[in-house]
């Protein structure tokens, strides 16, 4: 049999049976499909968290005032609620061996006015360090600097979500530095609006305003008030975290006059800490959906059996026949090793497409990112397409080894 | 050019088992045309079976040509079956949901003959069974059950065989048709000098035949030779010039 005739072949044979066929087909699609989609969440999922956990910035321990709790929680209670961080605690901090920036931080939410537009947001107190240590990129101007903090400039830097809620939606296209806003009622001048960091889970610092932290202390902590709500520090190296978190600890311990360390006024917020807790929640999340997508796959592959065996087995007969009028045993295997070819073949590129297009639906609706893996791809296709041309063609196989006769009485 | 000797068939083992052949034995030479008869249930179609290399005997021998296709693997019968054999069947003949002419065409498919002249010689095979070229493109299951017969007739004798086997092929024919049928099978073995076995319970159609072999119960009981055999042409067109009256002849 040549080529061109084993493809007509083909070609009729399936299309004399559209609704065998279209099953077939649909098994595959969904099988493929679902592993590829349920993969991309699954991946999808993992990165946004663990770049999210690292747009917070590299290498970074956050001290807040108040007792020490559980990793992760103790922070969010612990802002404005204790007094213990004080701006001389933070000078200190700058000479620990192995610390590359810090940053005291005095912040709290405040009514935000311009002429057309007014919004509450969080208006955080910083020194020039802190674009360092939490990774800020500037849309326009430039971040708060120590001149600006020296002089108690009445400066401020907004995020991008400010700069929309006071400006409009096309804010970040007009030219916001120069302008004037008011904080509570304090006329500012703003420097500098950041680029958009995206993210949402972890204090979003689109919608903050930034103004030197000496003048957030000056005009909204009120007289005399040296209190910080937290203090930033980057370490120089990840290795060197767990030195500087024990230094920094001891430091603060000894200046706070306090021997037991289960005492302490204070607590330090590991960011390294914070990754692995999370990414063992988010490596449990993809192995459940690895998990669900594995099963997909079984059941996939059970329905592509199944309707490959009937096919073989309703089509005794034609095998028969078709040996009966001359067929060889490799006329019959290689039409059908074709035909399953064609079907695990035309399933798998929909399948594929499909899954990728509910990738890119989930992307767009914005609820999670999903991101299509190559090795889901080649996993869900490869598993579909064996199982379609292994059931497809072994059967076929051992039918052309009985007689023509013993086929065509087959039941 | 078949040559059986003491060929038996037993179907299933045990208990169950049952002989439908039981030792038959006897020779057809080149270019004769031998009618098989006999009651139902006599083993003429498992006899048939073999004689196609459809199916292999539990004991016996069976030369074709002079070779023992009884000694023969699967691929060497299915060559055999593609180059020497027409074989229309008692019941199961078409593909389903397959045009006529594709049916008739496929064995020229397996046969590698090339495709323009396939389907020259599947019209003409078509023609000359008596069917119409307005069915050519009809799906086998559109068609009457005289029809597929003739369709079946077709494609048993598109690639030239030499031996062309028919299991009742007039069976479901009404009598011009089956006159017709009989005048091709006719013309093949007088003028192509093909070789043909043919199985009926009429005797006006085995009168057709050179030679007529009856069969009982899984044995061969007569071999008698028919001197003046039947020309189903003529009878065609004394039949058609209102010269034959075709309700006294059960064909
Ligand atoms: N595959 C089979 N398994 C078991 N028994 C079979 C099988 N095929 C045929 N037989 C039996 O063998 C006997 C002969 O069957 P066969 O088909 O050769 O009869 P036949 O002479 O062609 O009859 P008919 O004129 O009705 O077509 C029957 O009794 C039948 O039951
Ligand atoms: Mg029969």
């Amino acid at each position: 049999m040549k080529t061109q005739d084993l493809l007509q072949e083909t070609y009729l044979a399936l299309s004399a049976n559209k609704a065998r066929s279209g099953l077939t087909v649909l098994g595959i699609v969904i099988g493929i499909a679902s592993v590829i989609a349920l993969m991309a969440i699954g991946q999808g999922t993992q990165n946004a968290v663990s770049s999210s956990i690292n747009s917070l910035g590299a290498n970074l321990l956050v001290v807040t005032p108040g007792a020490a709790k559980q990793i992760g929680f103790g922070a969010s209670s612990g802002r404005g609620s204790a007094q213990s961080l004080t701006v001389s605690d933070e000078n200190a901090l700058m000479q620990v061996q192995n610390v590359a920036a810090v940053s005291g931080e005095y912040s709290g939410r405040y009514q935000v006015a311009v002429a057309a537009a007014n919004t509450n947001t969080t208006v955080d107190g910083v020194d020039g360090a802190y674009a360092q240590i939490r990774n800020i990129d500037m849309n326009e101007g430039s971040f708060i600097t120590s001149s600006q903090a020296a002089s108690l400039g009445k400066v401020a830097v907004i995020g991008s979500t400010v700069a929309t809620d006071l400006f409009g939606a096309n804010a970040t296209s007009t030219n916001l530095v120069g302008k004037a806003i008011r904080i509570n009622n304090m006329q500012f001048t703003i420097t500098g609006v950041m680029a958009t960091k995206g993210g949402s889970g972890f204090g979003s610092q689109d919608d903050t305003i930034f103004i030197p932290l000496t003048t957030a202390l000056q005009y909204f902590a009120g007289n005399g008030n040296q209190y910080l709500s937290t203090i930033d520090i980057e370490a120089t190296t990840q290795q060197s975290m767990t030195q500087v978190q024990n230094d920094i600890t001891n430091l603060l311990l000894q200046r706070h006059h306090i021997s037991d360390p289960t005492q302490a006024d204070f607590s330090i917020l590991n960011q390294q800490e914070l990754v692995s807790a999370v990414s063992s929640v988010t490596g449990t999340f993809t192995t459940l959906l690895a998990a669900i997508a594995g099963i997909s796959l079984v059941v996939g592959g059970i329905g592509i059996m199944n309707m490959m065996l009937t096919t073989v087995t309703e089509r005794m007969r034609e095998i028969g026949l078709r040996k009966a009028i001359g067929a060889t045993r490799k006329d019959i295997n290689t039409q059908f090793l074709a035909e399953a070819i064609a079907l695990t073949f035309v399933g798998g590129g929909i399948g594929v497409a499909l899954g990728w297009g509910i990738a890119y639906l989930v992307t767009a609706t914005g609820i999670m990112t999903a991101q299509v893996t190559w090795s889901s791809v080649l996993l869900a296709f490869g598993v579909s397409a064996g199982i379609g041309i292994v059931f497809g063609w072994y059967p076929a196989r051992r039918a052309s080894n009985l007689n023509p006769i013993d086929a065509l009485r087959y039941e | 050019m078949i040559e059986i000797k003491d060929i038996t068939k037993t179907y299933g083992s045990g208990d169950s088992a049952y002989t439908a052949l039981r030792g038959v034995s006897f020779s057809v030479d080149e270019g004769e045309f031998v009618a098989i008869m006999g009651p139902s249930g006599s083993g003429k179609s498992t006899l048939m079976h073999i004689l196609g290399c459809l199916d292999t005997p539990s004991s016996g021998t069976y030369h074709l040509d002079g070779k023992d296709v009884s000694k023969m693997t699967d691929d060497e019968l299915a060559e055999v079956r593609k180059d020497k054999i027409g074989f229309v069947f008692q019941s199961f003949n078409l593909l389903r949901r397959t045009t006529v002419l594709r049916n008739v065409v496929l064995p020229l498919i397996y046969a590698n003959v090339p495709s323009p002249e396939r389907e020259e010689r599947a019209k003409q095979a078509l023609l000359s069974s008596g069917l119409t070229e307005e069915y050519f493109n009809h799906l086998s299951n559109e068609i009457s059950g005289g029809q597929i017969q003739r369709v079946a007739i077709a494609r048993a004798l598109v690639n030239n065989p030499s031996l062309i086997l028919a299991d009742e092929p007039t069976g479901n024919l009404d009598s011009r048709t089956s006159l017709v049928v009989l005048g091709t099978l006719q013309k093949l073995n007088r003028e192509h000098n093909r070789t043909i076995v043919l199985i009926t319970h009429e005797p006006d159609v085995a009168e057709h035949a050179g030679r007529i072999i009856r069969v009982s119960d899984g044995r061969v009981i007569s071999i008698e030779k028919n001197a003046h055999p039947r020309d189903a042409t003529e009878e065609t067109r004394l039949c058609d010039s209102g010269q034959l009256d075709l309700t006294a002849l059960s064909v």
